[in-house]
């Protein structure tokens, strides 16, 4: 039966080689841990992969629950976690992912440094990854302020602080983040938006960028 | 079922059974909270509502349909408003009757004796529909069922309503 379909949209459509180009290559001996168990390393990317995806899930289902507005923001948190069913199955695993990307993220970057995958001809790999990893910080700061209680509100406050502290634009850095004076209406709605619009798109298309690198390049060979 | 097995499975054909096995079980893991989340409120218990009193003493109902407006406390998620609804409320046969006057054809408002033609009568003025004054639809007008009724239940010689339910 899914054979049959298959055949009918390839007849058509010529899809074999599209997802052999993209699925269908050796993995090194030195990078599969059924040869080498040591070599689970290089799965780190992988789940960090993974996470992210989780992430984006549960992510766009807690966005039907809600809203981003200083005076329903705590409550529909409240009611999504409390009221709704499995909503708080969802939120943990949105509020636990998003510890997990950056943990996951950092023994990537790790086996990547010791490996010393970094070098010629994988530099602007590097430099991709560099910026993922902070278009995920962005993620964790933006993400943090949403439920709008007394921990988000004061983990902005300091967050703001330090910004602030940046010699030159500091002052101009803080005042549009917040969108104002005061941590307030315009900083959760911008917030909002930074966190569900601008990064993940960012994250995408540096995603892209980062495994098409992958592909053209290669795994890097073995110590 | 039970012939000779002519068809051994591949070493192929294995690792893809249980590689799809056992990704389909770790994505459905992680899916069915999502989805049921997102079903929620189409799959949760509609709750009864408790009655409430519409400041309209027993002694107060006539057999004339009189229009009482009462507020209604609505909880929409996370949001909790008080919404004004209204009910005719006339006693018929003794039974204190309560009709919401919402047009069962397309949900406009009727009117007691809304239309000088037609006197005695509910009439909803966007198509003409028309109702008996028990409710019951005048055949030949749009609506094609009677009017809601809410529950009724007097308590302490007030008249309180409860969930509107449809008739017929
Ligand atoms: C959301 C964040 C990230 C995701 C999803 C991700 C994903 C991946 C994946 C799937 C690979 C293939 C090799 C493997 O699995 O180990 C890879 C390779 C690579 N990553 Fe990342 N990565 C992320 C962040 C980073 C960061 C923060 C850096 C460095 C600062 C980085 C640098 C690299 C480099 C240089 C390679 C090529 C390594 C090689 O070819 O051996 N990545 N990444
Ligand atoms: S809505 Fe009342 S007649 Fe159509």
């Amino acid at each position: 039966m899914l054979q049959k379909i298959y055949d009918w949209l390839d007849t058509r459509l010529d899809i074999t080689p599209m997802w052999r180009d993209i699925a269908d290559h050796e993995v090194p001996e030195h990078v599969n841990p059924a040869h080498h168990f040591s070599a689970f390393v290089y799965c780190f990317g992988g789940l960090t992969f993974f996470v992210v995806v989780i992430q984006i899930l549960s992510g766009m289902f807690l966005t039907m629950y809600y809203v981003p507005d200083i005076v329903h923001a705590y409550e529909s948190v409240y009611y999504l976690q409390n009221e709704v069913t499995h909503g708080m199955i969802v939120r943990g695993m949105h509020h636990w992912g998003a510890s997990l990307v950056i943990v996951m993220m950092f023994l990537h970057t790790l086996r990547v440094f010791f490996t010393g995958s970094y070098k010629k001809p994988r530099e602007l790999n590097w430099v991709v990854g560099v910026l993922l990893f902070f278009v995920v910080l962005g993620l964790g700061f933006t993400g943090y302020l949403l439920p709008w209680d007394m921990k988000a509100y004061f983990a902005t406050v300091v967050g703001l602080e330090i910004a602030e502290s940046a010699p030159i634009i500091g002052g101009f850095a803080s005042t549009l983040l917040a969108g104002g004076e005061i941590i307030g209406a315009q900083t959760l709605a911008r917030f909002f938006a930074i966190h569900v619009f601008f990064l993940p798109g960012a994250l995408l298309g540096l995603l892209g960028a980062h495994f098409y690198m992958i592909r053209k390049q290669g795994i890097s060979g073995p110590l | 079922m039970s012939e000779e097995r002519k068809h051994r499975v591949s070493r192929r054909q294995f690792l893809t059974y249980t590689l799809t096995g056992v990704g389909g079980f770790m994505a459905a893991g992680m899916l069915s909270p999502m989805v049921r989340m997102a079903l929620d409120p189409a799959l949760e218990d509609t709750d009864d509502s408790d009655f409430i009193s519409i400041g309209l003493s027993e002694d107060d109902v006539t057999e004339e349909p009189q229009l009482v407006n009462f507020d209604v406390e609505i909880e929409d998620g996370w949001y909790t408003s008080e919404q004004t609804q209204s009910a005719y409320v006339f006693r018929q046969d003794g039974e204190i009757l309560a009709l919401s006057p919402i047009c069962t054809h397309l949900g406009c408002t009727v009117g007691w004796e809304g239309n000088q033609d037609y006197p005695d009568q509910f009439y909803c003025p966007c198509h003409h529909g028309r109702f008996e004054p028990d409710g019951t639809n005048i055949q030949g007008t749009p609506p094609t069922r009677p009017l809601d009724v809410y529950e009724v239940e007097v308590r302490d010689g007030m008249v309180h309503l409860g969930n509107i339910r449809e008739r017929g």
